[in-house]
């Protein structure tokens, strides 16, 4: 069975809940995509910008020290930090940039947490000459305040969002319903595997050069197969990136790290894969935080990135279907991961990849020497020096 | 044929057009709700909409998104919602449709949630976010258990659009005047004759139009255009001013104005 089905199913997972509204507008996309991935002329330009812009293929680094202290399987870091604009979240916005001026779009809009994708969207904007409009969580606005400065720079208005609980989730409310009133000129680019189908599709695509160079790379130095890749999953771009290259080989173990915050008996966490119930959110069927009545429930992880209350389908479906497996690191053990990366590499992670070294520092002492580990160290961690100062009850 | 049906076919046979009004269940309290349900009916409503509350109101502007944040904090759920109507049917006979968002009906259970809205006394639903391509499952069901399911049209849909949403729709089809979110406008948009014609020969069921009508005299010029006309933003915003008896004076007296403006049609 060919996985997802012409409406973008995952078995029972994605499809498109989405007002009739956007319905063509998916179905243009859709087109619009299918015949662009398999363009020439689109191609060499989306390798063009990669290898030129973003600066890939970035490398695939042996920890050497944090593998002798763990005394266990190697450890090999994705540099996503290294890209241009500090994470992963560049190769998609590429892509999709790339998509929308073909398609004859002037303005593009976004979501943004962290404000990593925010800054990658008016990244884009600004390089291929698009309009652009963030939309941002008023709580996230303040904590990530050097973000919104970037995206100002770059050209973008940022808009404020206080509804609901006033973070990703209502971002993406709102700039769902920008798009339903701006949809004949307006591209939204949608920053992570979630979201009404194509979008969970071609998130991955753009995304999943992560994982084919990391497996050529580890090919190269390792000659043969890492044992287990580990990865973040907020939205689970990065994840899914790393791990869809090596789907079909069955002997690599695929972890994807949710961030448990306070810890998952709290309900104070950001972990619906680990501990939430399939629901329909924001266009897709999922795993949700959700109460009783189907009402979406507050998310809470230190790392905005990671602070949300659903995740993209197909991790719905890995998870099922038992091709990958879901574990959850806390606030705490994620600043524990955070420090040892800093201190044995010097390499300070984005809170996000903070999450997956922190289960590598679980992980690879239980395996043996000449196993190996790929984590995907998705970005740096600049735009968390506030939150991990007021962490460590440092004022700077 | 379901009350809805029976509404549009009488109200064909009188030469006149639906007033569809809209409140969110749970705003103010389900009580109130109760009360204002039978009143609106009196002021003239031909079918009242009950918006369900969800956390999430993606389709929807600033007033529906409050009123549907001030019914949660009430503790509205659907299996509240589905005894006050169960109370309200008896005494009141006006046709009733639940309209929301499909997670809340997908958490309670799409079978039996179509079975305990029929048994209630609900004669539609209305999910905004179940386009055709996802709701065979849910149409069936509602079918079934004798609910119309309420398609949704845009200005954005064409012809292929229009027959998919034929395959599914029952009772009539709510035509999205706009393309953009509820809430008040100030003005109607242009397109809307030709394109209601359209559906009504396509889809040969009833078309009503919602999505930013707030005053009798926009009322009036649609009715002359569709079967039925939608008022909710412009009823959920007076929950913000007023309560009580206060709140259904001033929510009948709304009523009775579109109502009276659509009647001066010829």
């Amino acid at each position: 069975m060919k996985l997802p089905d012409k409406n973008g199913h995952f078995g029972q997972f994605g499809g498109r809940y989405v007002s009739e509204t956007l319905m063509p507008a998916l179905l243009e996309l859709e087109q619009a995509y299918a015949r662009y991935k398999t363009d020439r002329e689109f191609k060499a330009e989306f390798a063009y910008y990669l290898k030129q812009y973003v600066g890939r293929p970035n490398p695939l680094y042996f920890a050497e020290k944090l593998t002798k202290r763990l005394g266990g399987a190697k450890i090999y870091l994705k540099r996503e930090d290294l890209n241009h604009t500090g994470a992963h979240k560049i190769n998609n916005t590429i892509g999709q940039g790339l998509l929308a001026k073909r398609m004859g779009k002037r303005r593009v809009i976004a979501e943004t947490g962290a404000g990593q994708h925010g800054v990658a969207t008016a990244t884009v904007a600004a390089l291929m000459g698009m309009e652009c409009e963030v939309f941002m969580g008023a709580e996230d606005i303040q904590r990530q305040s050097l973000n919104v400065f970037r995206m100002k720079l770059l050209g973008a208005t940022v808009t404020s969002v206080s509804s609901g609980t006033a973070t990703l989730k209502d971002a993406m409310n709102e700039a769902m319903r920008n798009w339903v009133t701006t949809i004949r000129d307006t591209f939204y680019v949608i920053g992570t595997v979630a979201g009404p189908h194509p979008y969970p599709v071609m998130v991955r695509d753009f995304q999943s050069i992560i994982g084919r160079e990391a497996r050529r790379q580890h090919l190269r130095q390792e000659g043969r197969l890492p044992d287990v890749l580990v990865a973040a999953v907020g939205g689970g771009s990065n994840a899914l990136g790393l791990f869809y290259p090596f789907l079909k080989d069955a002997s690599v173990r695929m972890v994807g790290v949710e961030a448990s915050g306070y810890g998952i008996p709290s309900g104070r966490h950001a972990a619906p894969l680990c501990a939430g119930s399939v629901g329909v959110l924001h266009g897709n069927k999922t795993y949700l935080l959700q109460d009783d009545d189907g009402q979406i429930a507050h998310a809470h992880s230190i790392s905005a990135g990671l602070d949300y209350p659903g995740v993209g389908p197909e991790h719905a479906w890995l998870k099922d279907s038992g091709r990958a497996e879901y574990v959850s690191i806390t606030d705490d053990e994620a600043l524990e991961g955070f420090q040892a990366l800093t201190r044995e590499e010097g390499i300070i992670p984005a809170l996000e990849s903070a999450h997956a070294i922190a289960h590598v520092l679980k992980l690879a002492p239980t395996l043996s020497r000449e196993q190996s580990i790929v984590v995907c160290l998705s970005g740096r961690g600049d735009k968390d020096m506030h939150t991990v100062a007021q962490a460590m009850g440092v004022s700077l | 044929m379901t009350r809805i049906g029976k509404k549009f076919s009488e109200l064909k046979l009188a030469k006149r057009k639906a007033l569809i009004t809209f409140i969110t269940a749970g705003d103010g309290s389900l009580a109130c709700t109760e009360r204002l349900v039978p009143a609106m009916a009196a002021a003239g409503a031909d079918i009242i909409e009950l918006g369900v509350p969800f956390s999430d109101p993606m389709a929807d502007g600033l007033a529906i998104q409050l009123s549907s944040e001030r019914s949660l904090a009430n503790g509205t759920n659907l299996t509240a919602i589905l005894s006050t109507v169960k109370k309200i049917r008896q005494g009141c006979d006006v046709p009733l449709l639940l309209m929301g968002y499909y997670n809340p009906v997908f958490v309670y259970g799409i079978e039996r949630f179509c079975l305990d809205a029929a048994d209630a006394g609900v004669d539609g639903v209305l999910l905004v976010d179940l386009p055709p391509e996802e709701a065979a499952g849910f149409s069936r069901f509602a079918a079934a258990a004798g609910l119309d399911f309420i398609s949704l049209l845009t200005p954005t849909s064409d012809a292929s659009r229009i027959a998919k949403v034929k395959k599914i729709g029952r009772g009539f089809i709510y035509y999205v005047s706009v393309a953009g979110v509820t809430g008040a406008r100030t003005t109607v948009a242009q397109d809307i004759g030709p394109m209601v014609a359209a559906i009504r020969e396509k889809a040969s069921l009833p078309v009503a139009v919602g999505f930013g009508i707030s005053t009798p005299e926009q009322a009036a010029a649609v009715a002359k255009l569709a079967d039925g006309v939608v008022v909710g933003s412009a009823l959920v915003k007076l929950f913000e001013k007023f309560a009580g008896d206060e709140l259904i004076r001033e929510i009948t007296a709304t009523v009775r104005a579109l109502k009276a403006g659509m009647e001066q049609i010829d």
